[in-house]
């Protein structure tokens, strides 16, 4: 009867404490609301690839040979191999996404820039503490403050690290409310907080909404080809949003695909999170990194804005530089509640909205360029 | 040692890429409202 413990008996440390992982991901998903889509997934797929000699994953069978697993054969078919996943993601998020806003203030367009600084920051840091540069720059590009193109840019980089770095992209993304508003109140006053801004939009045609999609497109990849799967496919989705012809599959993409390759991506990414590959101190050090790219995005959107005032006469709230960074909506909500902390009266939230969509385009770009670059220099 | 300056130059390329393109995409759309628009409301939020 001994085949009845073997399981048991083969338990490792590190597996009972991906298990700890694993359940702490759950909790925070149910019980905080952090991310739910996905950290539930991975905090139960981070149970089911630790289990001793788990089905889920490949495994050597004494007179049978190998017996696929299906989280082995999902992350191999559609994250290594293609990186299917997180790309087909991005139709359902492009699809979500209503640039108006942003159309209509395209001045807020430089703070999705300016807000992908944490991510170059990082890398540098990351470099300094000993990775190299393919894990640095995975590393970095947690600060994309967007899980798929952190899980596609740690893939194409073939970094060491993939588990780790999904999980401090969707964990930081969830902290948004908690980590920005720290960042933010290092380097603003108080005065600066309490700026108002008036909101006088400009007008956004439909053809102008249609063209838009097809422009990033085509200038994105003459400038950054890399970033073509992730840029085209988000707006391939926006454009099937836009076009006022596809409703059906806009529906689609926006709920039904959007959730079945969440509940997928979640999952299958938790291959990564085996406690060989897990449990070791670097993990610790991906996780402090990942704040430090989240900190410094939002810093670097709030000094751009800090240094554009030096040349305006109606100054803009630096706050809403650090609504540039890629975690929508969350982002511009924070932004917009910390200004009625200091003044009930100040409405800031359409400026946050033009910002942080801009930061979902300029993730996206920032991603391609870190793989073109890093490449470059392997 | 190496590495790092390595990273510093990713860092100078990649913001100065982001800008670029940033750039290049808000004078674009700026361009787009005016050609498209009726007659333009003042764009600047500020």
């Amino acid at each position: 009867m001994e085949f009845l413990w073997e399981g048991l008996m083969s338990i490792t440390w590190q597996q009972v404490v991906m298990y700890a992982v694993g359940i702490l991901l759950i909790y925070l998903a149910i019980k905080k609301d952090y991310e739910p889509a996905l950290l539930l997934p991975m905090g139960f797929g981070a149970i089911l690839v630790n289990l001793p000699l788990s089905g889920v994953i490949n495994q050597e069978m004494e007179g049978i040979g190998v017996v696929n697993g299906i989280i082995e054969w999902l992350f191999n078919v559609g994250i290594d191999a293609s990186e299917a996943l997180p790309i087909l993601l991005f139709i359902g998020i492009g699809a979500m996404i209503d640039f108006g806003p942003l159309l209509s203030m395209p001045s807020m367009f430089l703070f999705g820039a300016g807000a992908q600084f944490g991510i170059f920051f990082a890398i540098c840091v990351a470099v300094l503490m000993g990775f190299d540069l393919k894990d640095a720059a995975s590393i970095g590009i947690i600060g994309a403050a967007d899980g798929p193109t952190s899980i596609l840019v740690s893939q194409v980089l073939h970094s060491n690290y993939v588990g780790p770095i999904a999980v401090a992209a969707y964990s930081y993304m969830a902290l948004v409310p908690i980590v920005q508003p720290v960042a933010i109140r290092l380097v603003t006053t108080k005065k600066e907080r309490r700026i108002h801004m008036d909101y006088t939009p400009g007008t956004v045609s439909q053809k102008m909404k249609i063209a838009f999609p097809i422009l990033v497109t085509f200038l994105v990849g003459l400038v950054s080809p890399q970033s073509v799967a992730l840029v085209g496919f988000l707006m391939f989705g926006n454009l099937l949003r836009e076009c006022g012809v596809l409703g059906n599959l806009s529906d689609t993409a926006q709920n039904v695909l959007a959730n079945l390759i969440t509940l997928l991506l979640g999952i299958t990414i938790s291959f990564s999170m085996r406690a060989e590959a897990f449990v070791n101190f670097d993990t610790l050090l991906i996780m402090v990194l990942g704040l430090v790219a989240f900190i410094f995005d939002s810093i670097g959107g709030v000094l751009l804005a800090k240094f554009l005032n030096l040349f305006r006469k109606k100054k803009i709230n630096p706050m809403i530089g650090a609504a540039g960074i890629s975690a929508f909506p969350m982002s511009a909500r924070v932004v917009q509640k910390m200004a009625m902390e200091e003044d009930p009266s100040n409405v800031i939230l359409m400026h946050a909205i033009g910002a942080n969509v801009s930061g979902q385009i300029a993730s996206v770009i920032a991603g391609g360029l870190v793989i073109s670059l890093v490449a470059a220099y392997l | 040692m190496g590495d790092f300056i390595i990273a510093l130059e990713i860092m100078v390329k990649g913001m100065v890429g982001i800008f670029v393109v940033i750039g290049i995409l808000t004078l674009l759309v700026m361009l787009m409202g005016k050609i498209s628009g009726p007659k333009k409301k003042d764009d600047e939020q500020a």
